[in-house]
């Protein structure tokens, strides 16, 4: 099925450029908008691998997907950022051109990585490996170089967002039961990270990382 | 299998107002782990709900300390727990939260233990982490808020490197035994690990080490471990070190078996040394630096999950016998200590070791815990601890002969910091008024008293059960 497989290529294509586009963000309600857009990207693509591939319980993943990362979570996190009246500009550590470059050198180590085991695949989906390798990476990269909470979970959801790409471009999706698992834990997750921000909030007036350096070696 | 049911049934009941409340639910899944343990021993490795579950030598025996410790702990946490809510660092809420959180805990750590599933596991590890996230930040000052925010971010970062490396293991399964469940199950796995794609393998295998080592603690992915511990409450520190990391050390160990079968070569037990040898090293070097009593006392544990990631990492059944005992001792000794510990800042008032002084004045048994709890963890004969890092070492001359300096020197280092440091703690003269109740040390001199009979005389069928356990792995 040519077709499907140009279209999952297009979507992972999209992927990485959603991750790319994160990583250069500035602004807090764009990054959960682009959260939301990488959600969709995920479960379209989830879709149309059910569809080429007649594995019905994708469908119930790509549900899981639409309800829990298009829907929910961005709905929670912006209830956070409402309620918590936070609207500033993500600070970064090193400026974004920067970011860029080492995120482009990530994704070149991602498909070296995977090229090897790409050999071995013999799904439809088998050039996507590398690049949901690389938007692990680059969600990494995110989470190390914001400096505020809010973007680091962002980072940290949309690692998750890599991960399932992979499991469904590699093997078609994990089994249902772990999947169900992961989302709850991830959904669990976020309900702490909720928690966490009003706590850290009360302790240090702003939710800037930087507060958070006591504790290291003397 | 209704031990099974009960077990979870015990650990789901809801509201529990009082901590004794909590320690009759851990006694009651202490004595279905008993009996669980009892059955193994009796009838051999079994399965259960479809596979899904299952148990053998190996970890029958990590549940039962698990189930073990986690019921001394509650013994423990009942007195200490209410002192800290007279001195008003915690409320009932907060109360509440700590007990339900505590089961939870243990549940996510048995389910990790006896699922079959690598996935599955992999949710009860992620659901072990979350569960205690919100203990460490219990008294939320400044401190313990950080402490929770990096014991988050860096085990659920090093969480999603597991799973990224649980994929390429069903990756690699699926080609084998065809899509569905059963490519994920550890006895199907271990059935045909022969066949599976060996580059992916040890692909999957690196990043399993890496996210499952972050959890273990191993150098240099250990950052969150001494801050959590620290910050944290005592009964939750000792839970922390004595059974989490073990926990963790059990998912990577079972990896290890796995690939071992499809690869030819050393590679997976190489690296485990290497990390292994690097944690004893560095965290040895660390303890000299510390300040904080708690923070002393987790930089101890590094540096032991280092040695036993090193003894499962040489392999052969003579290491794996090892790594199993002092899995068993350094979980006895080190929740002992950190429930001392705990007495003696609540005592005094302060973790900074600078400030604690004369403890034996304070109170005879918390003084003379701590120090046989020191020595024991020290690798001191006649303790147990000695017996397991003594055959570590002699199987470590005669197969990689290169490490045993470095491990020699580290115990060194690592023992002339913790008595340099506990001796003036106990010794001499107090500032610190008399207690006025009584200590809860039931729990560390049980625990101590097994490491030394530990130490003096292992009974020969706790040897066989061992035996069988190392040769599952060795």
């Amino acid at each position: 099925m040519p077709l499907a497989s140009q279209f999952i290529n297009l979507l992972a294509a999209l992927l990485l450029l959603i991750a790319f586009a994160m990583l250069s963000q500035r602004r807090v309600l764009t990054l959960i908008k682009l959260f939301a857009w990488q959600g969709a990207t995920l479960a379209t693509s989830i879709v149309i691998v059910a569809w080429s591939t007649g594995q019905p319980h994708l469908y119930y993943s790509a549900t899981l997907t639409v309800l829990l990362k298009v829907i929910l979570i961005p709905w929670i996190l912006h209830r956070l950022i409402n309620r918590l009246n936070i609207r500033w500009d993500v600070e970064t550590l090193i400026n974004i051109p920067t970011t860029m470059l080492v995120g482009i050198g990530l994704v070149i180590f991602a498909f070296a990585l995977a090229t090897p085991i790409s050999q071995t695949a013999n799904a439809i989906t088998r050039s996507t490996l590398g690049i949901a390798l690389a938007s692990v990476l680059l969600s990494f990269l995110m989470m190390i170089v914001r400096r505020k909470a809010i973007p680091q979970v962002i980072g940290f959801l949309s690692m998750e967002n890599g991960l399932f790409f992979a499991a469904t471009s590699a093997t078609y999706g994990m089994p249902l039961v772990v999947e169900l698992g992961i989302a709850l834990d991830v959904l669990v997750g976020t309900f702490i990270f909720g928690i966490f921000f009003f706590h850290i909030r009360e302790q240090f007036d702003s939710l800037d990382i930087r507060h958070m350096e006591k504790l290291k070696e003397d | 299998m209704p031990l099974l049911g009960g077990l979870v049934l015990a650990l789901f009941g809801h509201r529990r107002w009082a901590p004794e409340l909590n320690a009759s639910m851990s006694l009651c899944t202490l004595v279905a782990a008993a009996f669980l343990t009892a059955r193994i021993i009796a009838d051999g490795p079994m399965t259960a709900f479809h596979e899904q579950f299952f148990v053998d030598p190996f970890n029958v025996f990590l549940v039962a300390l698990t189930t073990f410790v986690a019921f001394t702990t509650t013994l423990f946490s009942c007195p200490y727990m209410r002192t800290e809510a007279k001195h008003g660092r915690v409320n009932m809420a907060r109360l509440r939260l700590y007990h339900s959180m505590y089961q939870f805990f243990t549940f996510t750590m048995l389910l990790c233990l006896l699922s079959n599933n690598v996935g599955v596991m992999w949710v009860a590890m992620e659901g072990a982490t979350l569960s205690t996230v919100l203990l460490v930040s219990l008294y939320r000052t400044p401190a313990s808020l950080e402490a929770a925010w990096k014991y988050f971010i860096l085990c659920s970062v090093g969480l999603a490197q597991a799973l990224f490396g649980t994929i390429l293991l069903y990756f690699a399964a699926e080609k084998v035994l065809g899509p569905g469940v059963t490519s994920l199950l550890w006895t199907h796995l271990y059935e045909v690990r022969g066949a599976l794609e060996p580059t992916v393998l040890s692909l999957a295998f690196v990043f399993l080490l890496l996210g499952y080592g972050t959890k273990v603690g191993l150098v240099p992915l250990h950052n969150w471990l001494p801050d959590a511990h620290a910050e944290g409450p005592t009964p939750i520190s000792a839970v922390l070190s004595g059974l989490l990391l073990n926990v963790a050390l059990y998912a990577v160990v079972r990896s290890k078996v796995l690939v071992d079968g499809a690869l030819a070569h050393h590679f997976s037990g190489g690296l485990m040394m290497g990390f292994g040898l690097l944690s004893v090293v560095v965290a040895a070097f660390f303890l000299s630096r510390q300040r904080d009593i708690k923070r002393m006392f987790a930089y101890s544990s590094i540096e032991h999950m280092g040695i036993m990631t090193f003894a499962f990492g040489m392999g052969g059944a003579v290491a794996a016998f090892a790594g199993l005992l002092h899995m068993t001792v350094h979980s006895l000794t080190k929740s002992a200590i950190f429930f001392t510990a705990g007495h003696a800042s609540q005592a005094t008032g302060t973790q900074n070791m600078d400030d604690i002084r004369g403890l034996i004045q304070v109170s005879p048994a918390i003084g003379w815990g701590l120090v046989l709890g020191s020595v024991a963890i020290l690798g001191m004969p006649p303790f147990g601890v000695f017996t397991s890092e003594f055959m570590v070492l002699t199987t470590a001359m005669h197969e990689h002969s290169w490490a045993t300096p470095f491990l020699l020197v580290a115990l060194g280092v690592a023992f002339a910091a913790i008595f340099g440091k506990v001796q003036p703690m106990v010794f001499g003269e107090t500032t610190a008024p008399r207690l006025a109740h009584g200590p809860a040390l039931i729990p560390v001199f049980v625990h101590l008293t097994i490491v030394l009979i530990l130490g003096l005389y292992i009974p020969p069928y706790l040897v066989a059960w061992y035996r069988q356990a190392a040769a599952l792995i060795g």
